[in-house]
């Protein structure tokens, strides 16, 4: 069978293209988070309390019917979705004045209005008390994982790697929020893992290119930062492209079969892996010229490196067996 | 790198056969594993709720609630101590704050009445660990008679620590009297109990643990005229106004006059069954007393029959029914109607048979999913897993040739060891969990990509096909290392953070990772050092 070959021994220069890609990220970022605070995130009932209803209707009925039937119950700001199939209908109400009980109440009316005309698949209340301390929870949980990352990667690497990889990682969750703003998606729990996972992801491909960065440094000892980084990420290219390949392959799969409720899930996702692929190439790896790893030519080699600048110095060749 | 000791290639296919004797349960029916030994993993994975459908609900106990309900036995309380005889006069009791007041008259008996009182501070959970046990109120006096008795902050924290634990139980044996095949019931936090019950009627969930359950009996008072005390909107000392039921047809809204006091309780009560009445066949609630419940209601029916006081029967601080003593109830068994549904009977005496909850549960949170959308949600994420792993599958073999199916085989070892961790730890596989499995199966083949990569390299730095090999492996191994512990760092984090379907997405990442780093470090290089060993390779075969 005829093999298909990714590109191997490539030469391509990226860090001269660092410093457009750099200004493109503060452009993206701060784009996200202006969008992020004029327009905001269409945050889920998770975090902000409220009612979904997922119903699946005995027939097709006319969503404009629906709406004013709804409307009817004087439930504040409703929003009335298809879902899946044409008899699914996604009922969200908004928070309802008067504490926990008042939710309890607005799913009772519902019930009784479509009780008989269709199957409610899903109910989701979360009360006003609980959807601060999801918030809450979630926010805390997204802080402690940067930073127990971050002491993880210091401890392996040097502390430049480890800004360097927070950085790059700060730089995609941003992203992701502005996604999230710009797309208006549910941002709910399950959203949070997918950000989560984002940071995994990334911080992941992040380390595959510091690793041979790391190696590389023993290695050629006079070789210039911009030039040494260049060296790994076309070292590491084949297989940073090999692994995004295969991931957004399984995720493509669950964004078109996975069904209707983890779709949002998936889609942050496939952003995240497109976002992270291209973060660890063209932010983390040039943040660590920005964060001086390694100052001038020389100042990081001892004596011993006069070897050269394209010969391996640090392990000797292994003699054939 | 490429030698194996034989003990090591013996561990790593047992616990391989030992992943997959784990998923077998999963495959074939209970019935045919039975027969077999007792020492065979058996256990299945446990699907979520919202794979196979039911009710998560998150209930919090009501504080104020048990704060009021407390007060106003802790009044009545004060009130029989003042009264006993001697009789002491009082003015303006009542409840003030999270406290009781009460004001003596008589200022030559103060210090009689401050006994009294300090007799009911009612100290609390008198154990090993708590010095001296902590008092539930505190009791203060002013210099005009004025004498209160306050909640303590650590009586009231205890309490609502053995309230939950109580409710706790109660839920519980409601619960199972429906039915529900394992449910679970726990703790959460200081004040919470979450409810997790596959299939079911949410709804009927609900309304039977939402209920307070609260039985009493109480003497009618037929000296006061309830419409009087109804418009004047209060009653007379130790006496209180109750209302029939909104949804009781026969008489809704009818007022009662009763004593404060309840006669019976429903901790009076051994065993409640719904029945129907012989004469109108209608639905009735039959109930048994205790033996000192039963003396109590024999010697007051039969001090009231012959004047016909009616009793009321108040469920929940509503009437439910006011029949009138006829003749001294002797026999410890009696029966409540007041136009039930057969349903509302049998609710009814499922609740008095569990006991009532010593405050009521608020509803703070519900996720519920339908059968229906729980099959549709497994059939979804196995359809995703399935064309996901294939065309993953596909594209290494299309990349890597013979080493794309060594990684393809490492990839199905890889997801049966997940499934069978699941099946081992008992873990709970929920929606979101799938989709970790599925992203597993998209970033699992990087442990290979990453090996397969570093032997090219290898290999055209110029060293023969088994150094590069062994070298490939060996470089690689730090960058998996490093790779995989960040991530498993996020899922740990994940799962001790979150909730819900964070929780059931981090579980199986964190398995994918573990088993990810198995499969590269020892099961893929045990298949290329066998392959090795029998090809002894001329050039670099990736």
């Amino acid at each position: 069978m005829k093999r298909l070959s990714l590109p191997t021994d490539t030469k391509i220069a990226f860090m001269r293209w660092r410093v457009p890609a750099m200004i493109g990220s503060a452009i993206g970022c701060i784009l996200s988070l202006a969008l992020f605070a004029l327009v905001g995130m269409n945050y889920g009932i998770d975090f902000q309390g409220g009612t979904m209803v997922e119903l699946r209707f005995h027939e097709v009925r006319p969503i404009s019917e629906i709406r004013q039937e709804v409307g009817q119950l004087g439930l504040g700001d409703v929003q009335i979705v298809e879902f899946g199939e044409p008899t699914d209908i996604l009922i969200r109400v908004e928070e309802q004045p008067g504490g926990d009980e008042a939710q309890q109440l607005a799913v009772m009316q519902l019930r009784e209005l479509y009780g008989n005309d269709a199957d409610f698949r899903r109910v989701e209340v979360v009360g006003p008390r609980v959807s601060g301390e999801l918030a809450q929870a979630g926010i805390i949980a997204v802080v402690v994982a940067l930073i127990a990352i971050m002491v993880y990667i210091w401890l392996r690497f040097e502390w430049h790697f480890a800004v360097g990889a927070v950085l790059c990682t700060m730089h995609d969750v941003i992203l992701t929020i502005g996604l999230f703003s710009a797309t208006q998606l549910d941002f709910n729990l399950t959203s949070i893992a997918a950000v989560l996972t984002i940071v995994g992801y990334s911080l992941n491909d992040t380390v595959v290119v510091y690793d041979r960065v790391r190696e590389n440094l023993r290695r050629y000892k006079r070789m210039p930062m911009p030039q040494l980084i260049d060296l790994s990420i076309n070292q590491t290219l084949s297989r940073t492209l090999m692994t995004s390949i295969t991931t957004l392959l399984a995720l493509a799969a669950l964004f078109v079969f996975g069904g209707e409720v983890i779709r949002s899930f998936t889609f942050a996702m496939i952003w995240g892996i497109v976002v992270g692929t291209y973060s660890s190439i063209f932010i983390a790896a040039p943040l660590l010229i920005t964060l001086h790893l390694r100052p001038g030519r020389a100042s990081g080699g001892g004596k011993e490196d006069e070897a050269d600048d394209g010969e391996p110095a640090g392990d000797a060749e292994p003699t054939p067996a | 790198m490429l030698h194996f000791p034989r003990w090591q290639t013996i561990s790593i296919v047992l616990v391989v056969i030992l992943g997959v004797a784990a998923v077998i349960p999963n495959l074939v029916p209970r019935s045919w594993m039975a027969p077999l030994p007792s020492w065979l993993p058996k256990e299945r994975i446990v699907l979520g709720l919202d794979l196979q459908g039911g009710a998560y609900l998150l209930y919090q106990v009501d504080q104020e609630d048990y704060i009021d309900t407390r007060l106003r036995t802790v009044t009545n309380e004060v009130r029989e101590a003042l009264l006993k005889e001697p009789r002491i006069g009082y003015t303006g009791l009542g409840v003030v704050s999270d406290g009781v007041e009460v004001r003596i008259r008589d200022n030559t008996r103060i210090d009689e009445a401050a006994d009294r009182l300090r007799q009911l501070l009612n100290p609390l959970g008198q154990g090993v660990f708590t010095q001296g046990g902590v008092n539930e109120f505190e009791f203060s006096q002013s210099d005009n008679g004025l004498m209160r008795l306050q909640f303590t902050e650590a009586g009231l924290a205890q309490r609502v620590r053995s309230i939950v634990d109580q409710s706790i139980e109660v839920v519980r044996r409601r619960v199972d009297e429906l039915g529900t095949t394992e449910p679970n019931i726990q703790r959460q936090g200081d004040d919470r109990i979450l409810v997790e019950a596959p299939g079911g009627d949410p709804e009927q969930l609900k309304a039977i643990i939402g209920t307070t359950a609260q039985l009493t009996f109480h003497l009618v008072d037929t000296s006061v005229n309830p419409t009087d005390v109804l418009q004047r909107g209060r009653a007379p000392a130790g006496k209180m106004l109750l209302m029939t039921s909104e949804d009781n047809e026969a008489e809704p809204g009818v007022p009662y006059v009763v004593d404060e006091a309840p006669l019976i309780t429903g901790e009076d009560l051994t065993d409640a069954q719904p029945a129907f009445q012989q004469q109108t066949n209608e639905p009735v609630v039959t109930f048994r007393l205790t033996t000192g419940g039963a003396r109590r209601f024999c010697d007051v029916t039969t001090r009231e029959a012959p004047s016909r006081t009616p009793f009321a029967i108040v469920l929940d601080d509503e009437v439910v029914s006011a029949p009138s003593i006829r003749e001294p109830i002797c026999g410890g068994a009696g029966q409540i109607s007041g136009s039930f549904t057969v349903q509302s009977a049998n609710d009814l005496a499922v609740l008095l048979r569990a006991g009532a909850l010593p405050a009521a549960l608020t509803l703070v949170e519900e996720r519920t999913v339908g059968p229906g959308l729980g099959a549709d949600s497994i059939a979804a994420g196995e359809t995703a897993a399935i064309v996901g792993a294939v065309l993953v599958a596909a594209s290494m073999v299309l990349v890597y040739g013979f080493f794309g199916v060594i990684a393809n085989v490492a990839l199905v070892v890889n997801v049966v060891l997940i499934l069978g961790l699941l099946s081992l730890l008992g873990a709970t596989l929920t929606l979101p969990g799938i989709a970790g499995i599925v992203l597993t199966i998209g970033m699992a083949v990087d442990a290979n990509v990453l090996i397969y990569e570093r032997i090219r390299e290898e290999g055209r730095a110029g060293r023969s096909p088994i150094l590069a090999i062994d070298a490939g492996f060996s470089r690689a191994f730090a960058t998996i290392l490093d790779a995989n512990v960040t991530t498993l760092i996020a899922a740990v984090i994940l799962f001790q953070l979150g909730s819900g379907p964070v929780r059931g997405f981090a579980v199986t990442l964190a398995i994918g990772i573990l088993t990810t780093i198995f499969t590269a470090f020892l099961f893929t290089r045990l298949m290329v050092a066998m392959w090795v060993r029998r090809r002894r390779p001329t050039e670099v075969p990736v």
